[in-house]
């Protein structure tokens, strides 16, 4: 039926004859295709936008800190600080929804004094003490060298991982940091690995200008002996993140002799909920853009289906000959589909080519800032193929009932004399 | 060939009945070739529907070529004028977009023959009514004597037992008419029945015989006279 000549005569035939109101027609469905296509592209701007923040960050992860108790405990009064140290690392790891434990410390950072130094260039860092396992939580892209190893923890080695920003502020542009030491609060630490900035936002502003060194060699370089700044954690894959922060709040709080009904003394941070309340956002969003996008659509496909019936009717006399000279009902409906459908997909795949080529043109126009709002406002291969099999389905209901009225045109038709 | 029983129909109009053919018998040999004349509202588009198998009847019995042909499904009938019957209409009902050759084709493509195939038996057939020459001209370049023609070939192509002609010759004038009389006749020679429905005496004439109809039945030429003398009288 696809490849009948005789069927795409006729279509031909019909649309070259009334070309200013099958085209006219055909707007209506584009549009609709055209205005799908954009939102969804907008939609998924704003979301990669959004979720760069989040970027490189494991789902089911957690971080844990200290805050003063808000309640009195043990004899112990409220409002009193504590910190954590090696021994809660090692209880965490025994409960076995962890999947990765990571204690981490921070020297400097954001309006502390100048902490780092390459002979007469200085500048303030977010100086982490951190375990090679990291980069398995929060992804680091490593440009040049290599991140930290066991090695490096076990052995209490001098060297670091530095961000672009520090490199920018500490070395020349066409110098290697490779192999170079730089001074943090008076100890030299050497420079084994470059990172790039993988995320948007502040995030990624921080991520520029962290300098990362084994935690072991933090903790003894630096006085913190065995004090834990804070824990970043990953739960195994089998149980939420949420469930496994319970778990470990609970243990913190037995170690550290906090009241189990304080919710305030280990402050927590969860990227699931954080993530899935995200999700559910940009979901909801997208079932919107569905929902309008296929109004739109659907006054289109009206239209071509009002045209449709308008065909119908110009053919009686001649749909009532076929009849006569032997076409069967499924010929006649075969025939209005097949051109219901062509020309609903000709003005859809025309509204969905120009529905891409403006997001490509507002991508370019945009460009990729890191940190923006609003990034690759594109559609994927899967949202066109969706748009693609709206544009059938509509091709399909626009053709649906003309069809039924093809079809009900009696061969005695072909006999009267208008 | 055609065999009518005790043929009735009636139309619905809303609630009320109106009795189209009140009892057609009538016989058709094979090779015949037949005329249906009658006024306006005698029921003669009616029969030539239900002999068509465009319309349905709803009682009697209507056998053709020794099959009976009742309560058939829309497909079914389409298959059956497909293959037994052929159609000549009073104006002409060539597809505007289809050159001549494609035209005569058509009923060959229902019957899914290749495109080659058909467009060959086309120009045969095309030649056979003197229009070769005219083969890939469109319906709207053609005189109304050839469109005729062209609507001719278009019924023989699928080797048919029985063509009807509604009012073949009433868009044509006296001398066209004649021609496509003349091709009839020459059909007929072949064989194929011929049912010709009419009210031109001129074309009547020059068929085998006659059926008259009246108010739904089938009358012979005396009683028809009778009657309208009977009217005359009356005045």
């Amino acid at each position: 039926m696809i490849v009948d000549r005789d069927n795409w005569q006729e279509i031909f035939a019909t649309i070259k004859k009334n070309k200013l109101r099958t085209t006219l027609t055909m707007l209506g469905v584009a549009w609709g295709i055209f205005m799908l296509v954009i939102m969804l592209g907008a939609g998924n701007g704003l979301r990669n936008g959004i979720m760069g923040a989040f970027g490189g960050i494991a789902t089911n992860s957690f971080f844990l800190w200290t805050q003063p108790t808000t309640k009195p405990y043990k004899g112990l009064k409220s409002g009193r600080t504590f910190i954590y140290d090696n021994a809660d690392v090692e209880a965490l790891k025994k409960l076995p929804s962890m999947d990765i434990v990571c204690p981490q410390n921070q020297l400097g950072g954001f309006r502390q004094s100048n902490n780092v130094v390459r002979g007469l260039k200085t500048g303030t860092f977010n100086v982490m003490g951190q375990y090679p396992e990291f980069i398995l939580v929060m992804k680091k892209d490593i440009v040049k060298g290599r991140f930290l190893n066991q090695k490096d923890i076990d052995d209490k080695r001098k060297i670091c991982v530095i961000g672009p920003r520090v490199q920018e502020v500490l070395f020349k542009k066409d110098e290697n940091p490779m192999g170079q030491y730089i001074r943090i609060n008076g100890v030299y630490f050497m420079v084994v690995g470059l990172t790039r900035v993988s995320r948007g936002g502040q995030e990624g502003q921080e991520d520029a200008q962290a300098v990362y060194i084994p935690f072991t060699t933090f903790q003894k370089a630096f006085n913190f002996t065995n004090k834990v700044g804070w824990f970043v954690v990953k739960a195994k894959d089998n149980v939420t993140a949420e469930q496994a922060e319970q778990e470990a709040i609970a243990v913190l709080k037995e170690r550290h002799k906090i009241a189990p009904d304080d919710k305030v003394a280990i402050g927590h941070w969860n990227m699931g909920v954080e993530f899935g309340k995200l999700n559910g956002l940009f979901s909801g969003i997208e079932l919107l853009i569905w929902v309008v996008g296929i109004g739109t659509l659907l006054a289109g496909v009206i239209g071509i289906s009002n045209i449709m019936l308008i065909v119908v009717k110009e053919r009686t006399k001649e749909i009532g000959v076929k009849r006569a000279l032997g076409a069967t009902p499924a010929n006649v409906v075969s025939q209005i589909l097949l051109e219901a459908l062509f020309i609903t997909a000709i003005a859809g795949y025309a509204g969905l080519a120009a529905g891409i080529y403006c997001l490509e043109g507002l991508n370019i126009l945009i460009g990729h800032e890191d940190g923006a709002m609003f990034t690759n406002p594109t559609v994927d291969i899967s949202i066109a193929a969706k748009a693609l099999s709206v544009i059938i389905v509509g091709g399909l209901i626009a053709g649906f009932i003309p069809a039924r009225r093809a079809v009900a045109i009696h061969p005695v038709e072909a006999l009267r004399t208008e | 060939m055609i065999k009518l029983n005790n043929i009735q129909k009636a139309y619905h109009i809303g609630k009320s009945e109106f009795k189209v053919l009140k009892g057609i018998n009538a016989h058709i040999k094979e090779g015949e070739f037949v005329s249906i004349m009658g006024s306006s509202g005698s029921g003669k588009s009616t029969l030539l529907n239900v002999l068509g198998i465009l319309d349905n009847y709803d009682s009697g019995e209507y056998y053709l070529n020794g099959t009976l042909v009742k309560n058939l499904s829309q497909t079914q009938a389409a298959h059956l004028r497909n293959k037994f019957l052929g159609f000549v209409f009073q104006s002409f009902n060539l597809l505007s977009f289809k050159n001549a050759m494609e035209n005569v084709a058509l009923p060959l493509y229902y019957q899914k023959v290749s495109r080659k195939e058909r467009n060959k038996l086309a120009l045969e057939y095309l030649d056979k009514v003197g229009l070769k020459d005219w083969a890939h001209h469109l319906p709207s370049e053609l005189s109304g004597g050839q469109k005729q023609r062209v609507a001719i070939a278009r019924a023989l192509i699928g080797k048919p037992k029985v063509i009807f002609a509604d009012e073949p010759t009433g868009a044509l004038d006296s001398t066209t008419s004649l021609e496509v009389m003349d091709l009839f006749k020459g059909i007929n020679a072949q064989g194929i029945t011929l049912v010709v429905v009419t009210h031109e005496n001129d074309i009547s004439k020059m068929t085998d015989r006659i059926i008259r109809l009246k108010d739904g039945l089938i009358v012979t030429e005396e009683q028809e006279t009778t009657i309208i003398n009977q009217v005359i009288l009356n005045k």
